[in-house]
């Protein structure tokens, strides 16, 4: 089970893509993607920034405060603060009892939280990335998802499943991939997908208090990213509803629909077609996968009449795949102009060459290029 | 009773009933020497040896167990001291659910209910549930509806849910014999073999944190114990220090698979030392031995926080369930030659007459009248009308989601359109509740 740090050799076409990761300073020449986020779209006063990073320990350490019952558990997660260090200084604040370092056995500490949810605690369990969750996916579908419906409603299972989720650099293909599609198929799961700090420390938050299973997907690549924040997110009861998307750009000309770190590129995306070509794109922000908060992205596109799906996962069977159907489906149909496109990743494992895995993943210019050609401009 | 350990035995027993010289289990033929000590960080009590030795084998687990299959007792100190009434209480829940698998069976063949699973030849697990407190949590795997009667569940309830009708309280989301009662601790059961295991450790940890002085019993059979999570379960309890006592049915059949198919160590029970647990094996047709078994497990557990391994030996005499045909894979005479020669109701009914407890005419008579009962209940079940059509979206999530609702409200205007295709007289509250 390998962490990935970020490679002190990240080219600059990568660090473009990344902004400021960390303590690395962007290039002079090209704005980070930090700043792009501090002017474009906060409506309100923001005086404090904080990574996502920052925002989840925070959420962690409110919500670990405010109920005794909640605890976390998975490897790494005391002693060495965490695995990305998201739960840095919390056994010191909270004790063995409540931050526990688990042997290596994700299908056992699942089942373990499971167990503990059952019998009335309100564990939250890391998967060090997403990609180890496999081994443990039995007891978070068959067990966790199902087990209030089976059992006739008489038990539910307060349960946090959480960890870094999609892509990361250099990691090669089992360390990669996206789960959205897999655990946003089954009922009985709730599925939460933050982006920025806000999303991070809300959808959180809102996760731990929710009496059903939730997967919350980060990734660790904006695990470093710094984001502007309002007052409103530093209070210690800041929650975000699950099933809400928040419109992030708004725009007239096209919706484009994505989640967690795809968004920054849909962002650099949209800033570049604003001033270049003057295009005027409505980003949204699904937050969660599961439920999806159509009505949004409907009311969305009795505005745009335009439609793109962005995604760093698997094409086939995708969060885009479902929102093609959804646009089938409902009222989308009736205002499209053009078929609706999704973006997603190569269909193929994700290559660990540098630059094959950027070739295999799509970026600013991919989204910029759907969005043109999805607007009949062909440049 | 001696539980198998790592280490030897060297503390008092609970029940302080240890009268053989306490042997050490692993029996190395060289002598370590003893002067260095490892220190690796991986070992605790190592020594080196300058003899190369893979270790072959080990002296067997014995078998614990206080009555011989005539039910006379072997040692008057393990006899457990029960009042009659407890006892009788046991050998009739036995009686019952025999009667209950045969109805039950019967009515699987005839076409009444879907499925069925029999527990012939294992009801001395009835014992265990016996040794446990009504607070302790129960994980079951699919054999165990004898622990559930024990604890009070009816005999309605059990109708009920293999009926899947409108008071089966699994709202008819599950298959026949995935019992579940809230009140009484069993957690529902869940098919996937296993899944309860490590469950049960955290379940255990979540009883340890909050200081009842309860454990979990887990129950799973030697199958099972194959699976990956029974693996991780064992090792999170013991690293973890969950009370929670993990009770193997070694039945000696996994469907069609046999025991000595499944594993090629000493059994179940030898797994358990290697993750540090106390371990025992025991005659899993003695109610008496499988009684103290459990009683003396339950204390380690909440007094001293640790998990504890119990391999209960037995005989499946029945098919695995009403979808397998035995004879496929054993001789009919195997099966009878096992209910004759080593039949844990007989062998208890032995016990209870030789103490002028129980005779012929009691036992002639309660079969008959628990037989008149379950028939009743039976037909009680049979009529009751199915859950009504709405179970069929509720607790998805503790509240509906939109896609849920939306879904709901589709089938309502469905229904409205088609009336005539949806016949629902047979749900509860027919439709009108949608």
């Amino acid at each position: 089970m390998t962490g990935s740090l970020l490679r002190n050799f990240v080219n600059t076409s990568t660090l473009k893509v990344l902004g400021n990761v960390g303590k690395r300073k962007a290039l002079p020449c090209i704005p980070c993607i930090g700043t792009f986020m501090h002017k474009r779209f906060l409506a309100t006063t923001n005086e404090h920034t904080m990574t996502v990073r920052e925002a989840l320990n925070e959420a962690l350490d409110e919500e670990l405060e405010r109920d005794e019952r909640v605890f976390l558990l998975g490897e790494e997660v005391a002693q060495y603060n965490g695995a990305y260090k998201v739960s840095k200084g919390l056994l010191d604040k909270f004790g063995p009892k409540r931050i526990i370092d688990t042997p290596i056995t994700e299908s056992g500490f699942a089942g373990l939280a499971i167990g503990a949810a059952l019998a009335g605690l309100r564990p939250i369990c890391e998967f060090m990335t997403f990609n180890f969750s496999m081994q443990a996916i039995d007891q978070v579908v068959n067990s966790a998802a199902k087990v209030s419906y089976m059992a006739g409603g008489t038990v539910n299972c307060p349960i946090v499943f959480r960890g870094p989720n999609g892509l990361a650099i250099g990691v090669a293909a089992q360390h990669s991939q996206d789960f959205s599609a897999w655990y946003g198929s089954i009922p009985g799961l709730k599925v939460v997908s933050p982006w920025d700090s806000e999303d991070a420390k809300g959808l959180l938050k809102a996760a731990i208090r929710d009496p059903n299973p939730v997967i919350v997907l980060e990734n660790e690549l904006q695990y470093g990213i710094s984001y502007p924040v309002s007052q409103e997110v530093m209070s210690s009861d800041f929650l975000l509803p699950i099933g809400k998307a928040k419109i992030i750009r708004e725009g007239n000309d096209i919706t484009v629909v994505s989640h967690s770190r795809t968004l920054n590129f849909c962002m650099e995306a949209a800033e570049q077609l604003q001033a270049e070509e003057g295009i005027s794109v409505e980003v949204i922000n699904l937050r969660s996968i599961k439920p999806l908060d159509v009505n949004t992205i409907v009311n969305s596109v009795k505005k745009t009449n335009h439609l793109v799906s962005v995604e760093t996962a698997f094409p086939q069977f995708g969060v885009g795949s479902e929102i093609c159907a959804l646009a089938m489906e409902t009222e989308i149909f009736d205002y499209l102009d053009a078929p609706v496109e999704r973006v997603a990743s190569a269909d193929v494992p994700t290559p660990y060459a540098a630059n094959l895995e950027r070739l295999s993943v799509p970026d600013t210019q991919v989204i910029s290029k759907v969005i043109k050609r999805n607007l009949y401009r062909k440049k | 009773m001696i539980f198998a350990c790592r280490n030897v035995w060297s503390r008092k027993t609970p029940l302080n009933i240890l009268n053989r010289k306490t042997t050490r289990f692993w029996q190395f033929s060289t002598k370590a020497v003893k002067e260095e000590k490892v220190k690796f960080p991986g070992v605790t009590e190592s020594y080196f040896t300058d003899k190369m030795q893979f270790i072959q084998s080990v002296n067997p687990i014995p078998t614990y167990r206080v009555m011989d299959r005539q039910g006379k007792v072997l040692d008057p100190a393990q006899e457990p001291q029960v009042s009659k009434e407890f006892a009788l209480k046991i050998y009739k829940d036995m009686i019952t659910l025999n009667i209950l698998d045969l109805i039950l069976y019967e009515a699987q063949r005839q076409g009444r209910i879907s499925f069925y699973m029999t527990n012939y030849g294992e009801e001395a697990y009835i014992g265990s549930s016996a040794g446990l407190d009504s607070q302790d949590v129960i994980f079951g795997q699919y054999r165990e509806a004898g622990v559930l009667l024990y604890r009070g569940f009816t005999i309605d309830e059990f109708m009920n849910q293999c009926y899947s009708n409108e008071k089966d309280y699994g709202k008819g989301r599950q298959m026949p014999v995935h019992y579940g009662s809230k009140k009484l601790n069993f957690q529902t059961i869940s098919s996937p073999l296993a899944t309860q295991i490590p469950q049960a450790s955290g379940a255990a940890y979540a009883l340890k944190r909050a200081g009842n002085k309860n454990c979990v019993m887990c129950y799973f059979g030697e199958g099972a114990a194959s699976e990956g999570d029974f693996h991780a379960a064992l090792n999170l309890a013991a690293t973890m220090q969950c009370p929670v006592i993990f009770f193997c049915r070694n039945n000696g059949f996994a469907i069609s698979t046999p025991a000595f198919e499944q594993y090629k160590g000493d059994g179940v029970a030898s797994r358990g030392i290697g993750y540090g647990i106390n371990s025992i094996r025991v005659d899993g047709n003695d109610v008496w031995a499988v009684y103290n078994v459990t009683k003396a497990a339950r204390q380690l557990a909440v007094e001293e926080n640790r998990p504890v391994l119990i391999e209960a030996m037995t005989y499946r005499i029945s098919h695995h369930s009403t979808s397998d045909d035995s004879s496929a894979y054993r001789s009919k005479e195997e099966v009878e030659n096992w209910m004759r020669f080593d039949n844990p109701i007989v062998r208890l009914r032995r016990w209870l007459e030789n103490k002028n407890w129980w005779n012929e005419q009691e036992d002639k008579s309660y079969r008959t009248f628990i037989r008149k009962e379950i028939l009743k209940s039976f037909s009680k079940a049979e009529k009751l009308q199915k859950p009504s059509i709405t179970d069929l979206f509720n607790d998805v999530y503790d509240r509906p989601t939109p896609n849920i609702i939306i879904q709901r409200e589709k089938l309502k205007k469905l229904i409205e359109k088609y009336p005539n295709n949806y016949p629902l007289k047979i749900f509860k509250n027919e439709g009108e509740d949608l």
